[in-house]
């Protein structure tokens, strides 16, 4: 039943993704590429890059395209319902326990546990995309200086430009779209 | 003083009102909020605290904690906390629905055009181009975020990060049976040192 299927992989991934943002990554990576075959990594990027480039949490737009690629709109909106079921339960219930007792140290505590964790696998799953931008491929192939130049370029300018001048990511997207066209026609 | 009699006014409107207010404020906030994540909680702020003057200073912060503590998207829980907040249970359905329409409706109009989109030679290279810029942002926030763990200073949160990243880099070990064991070592951490705590204010 690929409606349940679909349920359950993406109830996991919005409740376990703990931290917001990029930390729903690696999860939806799993779910969709490792344990089931829904994506290719080749989408699963292109799916990273959309929801970057798109209003809206990165769970979501995973959810939705997995779910229409999967099994049409029903597919999106099953998907999409799976992925924000376990935070309707769960935040109504720590709001009602913190407006009765105020203060969530345990909480807390657990946060601070699972940050150190949640960073290592967003920098896994961060390196999983490099090495599909820089290779076109999932895993590291045997001859490493097969590298796509371009990419390596483009990639170096824009963590450069990052780090120095801080803009808004979604400009450091845009410009390397641009410079992709530029370079890659010329290549 | 006029603040206050258009607040009180504005509560007295039907609830009707109300909950489309609170559907269109959240749907408009999600269709304009790009990157996610954190970004959607300084908007939320101005258009319910300053704006509509539906919810406290102090309590926005509480309801940002509650957001980040949660499992899921910031930008849902924190709709989900709002709507709850101003209107209870169904005001809180409302919010969900307002905030995953926009990603839904955007996602599904591009995925109908996606095989001839990844199909067009321009967009090919653009997609490519924009992976590169994905890649630069991870690792730029990646190293922001390992940052702060070093700088606390403390040996355990480090050994935890490199022991999670060998083990679901090198060992493919379910990343939630990693979270469960890092959570777990969080709470005998929070109770190890609570209790030190104590023990120091006995002396």
């Amino acid at each position: 039943m690929i409606y349940l299927e679909l349920f359950w992989s993406f109830f996991q991934i919005g409740l376990f993704s703990i931290g917001g943002g990029y930390a729903a990554m690696p999860l939806i990576q799993n779910q969709v590429v490792d344990i089931h075959p829904w994506l290719t990594m080749t989408q699963f990027a292109d799916i990273m890059t959309i929801a970057e480039m798109t209003p809206g949490p990165i769970a979501i737009n995973s959810a939705t395209f997995v779910g229409i690629q999967v099994a049409g709109l029903p597919g999106a909106v099953i998907a999409t319902v799976g992925c924000v079921f376990p935070s309707c339960v769960i935040v109504m219930t720590l709001a009602y326990i913190y407006y009765r007792f105020r203060g969530l140290n345990m909480v807390q505590g657990i946060l601070a546990g699972l940050r150190p964790a949640v960073i290592a696998m967003i920098a896994s799953a961060g390196i999983s995309l490099l090495i599909m931008a820089f290779y076109g491929q999932r895993t590291l192939p045997n001859d490493l200086t097969s590298l796509d130049v371009t990419a390596v370029i483009i990639f170096t300018f824009g963590i450069f430009v990052l780090r120095k001048w801080k803009p808004n990511p979604l400009w450091v997207m845009v410009g390397s779209g641009v410079v992709g066209i530029i370079m890659y026609s010329l290549v | 003083m006029l603040i206050n009699i258009e607040r009180t006014a504005f509560l007295e409107v039907n609830s009707l009102q109300k909950y489309k207010k609170l559907f269109f404020s959240t749907f408009e906030l999600s269709a304009c909020t790009f990157g996610g994540g954190f970004v959607i909680i300084p908007l939320m702020r101005k258009k319910f605290v300053e704006e509509l003057g539906w919810i406290e200073e102090d309590e926005m912060m509480d309801l940002t904690a509650i957001a980040q503590s949660s499992p899921g998207a910031i930008a849902v829980n924190a709709s989900i906390l709002v709507g709850y907040h101003v209107a209870g249970f169904p005001g809180a359905m409302l919010t969900v629905l307002g905030t995953i329409l926009p990603p839904l409706i955007i996602i599904s109009i591009i995925s109908m055009f996606y095989q001839a989109f990844r199909d067009n030679a321009i967009v090919n290279m653009a997609m490519a181009g924009m992976l590169c810029g994905v890649a630069a942002v991870i690792c730029d926030v990646v190293i922001n975020m390992a940052k702060t763990i070093f700088q606390k200073k403390r040996l355990l949160p480090v050994i935890v990060m490199l022991g999670s990243f060998v083990a679901v880099r090198f060992f493919s070990v379910n990343i939630i049976v990693i979270i469960l064991v890092c959570g777990v070592i969080g709470a005998a951490d929070t109770w190890h040192q609570g209790k030190m705590r104590k023990v120091g204010d006995k002396r």
